[in-house]
């Protein structure tokens, strides 16, 4: 096997485990699956040069014959810079996020869970309603008629027998808050019980 | 005049980056570093002017940094399709500044600290200048890394832990796409010896079919994660609307378009032959039709814009597709027309944020009666968005189709409908948007903000009594007139929408014989 075989293998396997580590949700994988990427890359663009003597010449006799391709090693030092620095900006971001939520995974977007919600509340209301109390009908995107409380687990509770319009708008303030609580436990939560949404779900039933 | 233009062609980049430093000097006086900001970011405006006159009377500029000749030097090339992108940028870029640092001033949360603001914020402008005056492939790479860097800095701002979640999905989405287009650039210097972008468009088509696909799909998969082309766009609504307002304006408005940019160059320049044509086209429907219902789904206004920021990628990725001239310059003229659009309707909705106190449609209402000038500022970006016909979205969608009929074939037929039910539900989702954050009675709102609700109270009692109030726009004036500024520039595509298509139908000509371009760049410089 001749070198640059054993090099392109190389290549392959910094390729490979990179892009392994970075389908992980654990941040400082992703880090390390950069980092190997990024190498990868790197020795592929050394590798495009060619096998040969350095790119030197004595300044008289000014033949390149059986020089390597001085261009991609000046191509990969401008990668390695850029790889390096984007390196440091990432580890000081993991850091951060580990700071602020004493995880180190990728946190759920609370935006995305929000709209899930409320679509699914607003879906399940609708169907269990015979009232249509808005001008835009069954089109509205939100309709008051979603008078319905959030239960511990995401899903709509006991609606009792409310006056319409009131009980809309006080489920309306309910969930507000509901999902304040959940976003100041989703901040104030530790390492241990970051898996364990149902031991999170508990603790804001009791604290109700 | 002569000797003049191939000078100002780097001063684009440098400037920023030489502004860039003096801010980080001027660190701890924070007057001192928004005239430098402010005064560069005006001159570069100014030198983008000159350069598309320039340009567009002598033809393409060419010139070699450092004295070393390409195809080994690096190059910068200004064509007509690149000093017009420089003008749209630096003219977004500016009134973005002043909106920021206006916001900034007057805002007493300190959220953002303004000594990394301005700095990052130049080298973004000077990456995004890089990246369009780039006459070789490393150097685009270098360029979209320079505004990536920046961004990953402007995205995260502050640090709170919302910017950071959005921020981690941002940059590793980023570096992926770094790191394939830095894989094809590797490829393809072993398969051709080469970066420079006019070299390339010569050897690349000597090489075999299938090694021109691998290479042809590995660099739009870098470019289409930029330009968040379905599937590839999950990224954008996630990171875009957390960030401060003006960073997600100047986001949502230059950084998808430096990847459509890439793109076009891609599909003109490199591949003009090894067509991709129905995949793309394919690509460009769904990233239509996807992203728009995204939109429909969502009741945050900022998530909603980002949602039809995707899906009007798709527009732009249809002119693209259908490689006509005609399609071109509908393209040009609609990615010029989007930059400006978008950013209107971010800097909008930033103003929106801080008269309501929120984005959310579950919570906003009767802004028009609280605030009219920014409802109408907010009104005409959405309407021109969502393609109504006096605006310019209605002249470049108008355009696309055209060259859609022209191209006789029933897949462009296909996309002339995706295109208008986009264009419809888009209108669906701003009219809705208007109706709950302006039109109706805050008390209606799902979670009520009392503090505009006892105001609207009180207005309307005015009103019934008959009196008049002085109306107040509730926003600082400098973001309000920044504002205008964008919103005034989007009527002007309107107004002067023939010498502007005149303009983009000949940089799309430019685009489709690339033997100028490629004389310009090896054999021109000789002389």
């Amino acid at each position: 096997m001749s070198l640059p075989f054993i090099l392109v293998l190389a290549m392959g396997f910094l390729f490979a485990c990179g892009i392994y580590l970075m389908l992980e949700r654990s941040l400082t994988r992703v880090l390390l699956g950069f980092i190997l990427l990024g190498n990868g890359v790197n020795l592929l663009i050394v590798l495009t040069a060619g096998h040969g003597s350095p790119p030197l010449t004595d300044g008289k006799y000014l033949s390149t014959v059986g020089m390597s391709d001085p261009l991609p090693q000046a191509l990969v030092l401008t990668a390695i810079v850029i790889t390096f620095a984007v390196t440091a900006f990432l580890l000081a971001m993991i850091y951060r996020s580990w700071r602020l939520v004493r995880a180190d995974s990728l946190q759920d977007d609370a935006a995305d869970l929000r709209v899930a919600i409320t679509k699914m509340i607003d879906s399940e209301a609708e169907a269990s309603t015979e009232y249509d109390d808005t001008e835009f009908g069954d089109e509205a995107e939100s309709p008051i008629i979603g008078a319905v409380d959030l239960d511990d687990d995401g899903t709509p509770a006991d609606r009792g027998d409310e006056e319409p319009q009131d009980g809309g708008q006080h489920a309306g303030g309910q969930h507000a808050r509901g999902l304040q609580d959940e976003e100041q436990a989703d901040d104030e939560r530790d390492a241990k019980n970051k898996h364990d949404k149902n031991m999170h779900d508990k603790k804001k039933g009791e604290k109700k | 005049m002569i000797d003049l233009l191939p000078i100002l062609v780097p001063l684009p980049v440098l400037l920023p980056l030489l502004g860039a430093g003096l801010a980080l000097v001027f660190s701890k006086h924070s007057r001192a570093q928004n005239v430098v900001s402010i005064l560069t970011l005006t001159a570069v405006m100014a030198i983008a002017l000159i350069l598309l006159f320039g340009v567009h009377s002598q033809g393409p500029q060419v010139v070699a940094i450092g004295g070393w000749q390409p195809p080994a030097g690096i190059v910068l090339v200004a064509d007509r399709l690149s000093s017009l992108m420089l003008v749209v940028s630096a003219l977004v870029t500016l009134c973005v500044l002043i909106y920021a640092l206006s916001q900034d001033a007057n805002d007493d949360s300190n959220e953002t600290p303004i000594s990394v603001f301005n700095p990052s914020y130049l080298v973004l402008c000077a990456g995004v200048a890089n990246a369009f005056l780039a006459g070789d492939l490393f150097n685009l790479y270098v360029g979209f890394e320079m505004f990536l860097v920046a961004s990953y800095v402007l995205l995260t701002l502050g640090a709170t832990a919302e910017r950071i979640r959005a921020g981690v999905t941002y940059v590793v989405i980023s570096l992926v796409s770094s790191v394939i287009f830095l894989t094809a650039i590797g490829v393809i210097y072993a398969a051709c010896g080469t970066v420079n972008i006019a070299q390339l468009s010569e050897r690349l088509s000597e090489l075999p079919p299938d090694v021109q696909m691998i290479l042809h799909v590995l660099l739009l998969l870098g470019f289409g994660i930029k330009a968040a082309i379905f599937p590839l766009s999950f990224w954008l609504p996630d990171s875009y609307p957390t960030a401060p307002a003006p960073v997600t304006a100047v986001f949502a408005g230059l950084l998808t378009k430096v990847g459509i940019y890439a793109i076009i160059r891609t599909e003109t320049l490199l591949f003009a032959d090894s067509s991709l044509r129905t995949p793309l086209l394919i690509a460009a429907a769904l990233t239509m039709l996807i992203g728009i219902l995204g939109a429909i789904a969502q009741s945050e206004i900022k998530r909603i814009v980002s949602f039809t920021l995707v899906s009007h990628i798709g527009y732009m990725l249809f002119g693209v597709a259908l490689g006509t001239t005609i399609g071109l310059s509908a393209a040009i003229y609609y990615t010029v027309h989007h930059i400006i659009v978008q950013t209107a309707l971010f800097l909008a909705i930033g103003m929106v944020e801080m008269r309501g106190g929120s984005t959310s449609t579950r919570s906003l209402g009767g802004l028009m009666v609280l605030s009219p000038a920014l409802s109408i500022i907010f009104f005409i970006p959405a309407l021109n968005l969502s393609g109504i016909p006096p605006f310019s979205g209605f002249i470049g969608k108008v355009a696309l189709f055209a060259a859609g009929f022209a191209d006789h074939d029933w897949l462009a037929i296909v996309l002339i409908i995706a295109g208008t039910v986009t264009s419809l539900l888009t209108l669906y989702v701003i009219g809705r948007t208007f109706n709950l954050a302006f039109w109706r009675d805050p008390a209606d709102a799902e979670e009520p903000n009392e503090e505009l609700v006892a105001e609207f109270a009180e207005r309307k009692k005015t009103l019934l009594a008959g009196k008049t109030w002085k109306s107040q726009i509730g926003v600082p004036r400098s973001m309000f007139a920044a504002t205008s500024v964008v919103v005034i520039a989007s009527i002007v595509l309107t107004v002067f929408a023939a010498p502007l298509w005149d303009l983009s139908d000949r940089a799309a000509e430019n685009l489709h014989s690339p033997v100028n371009y490629v004389t310009n760049v090896l054999g021109g410089d000789d002389s």
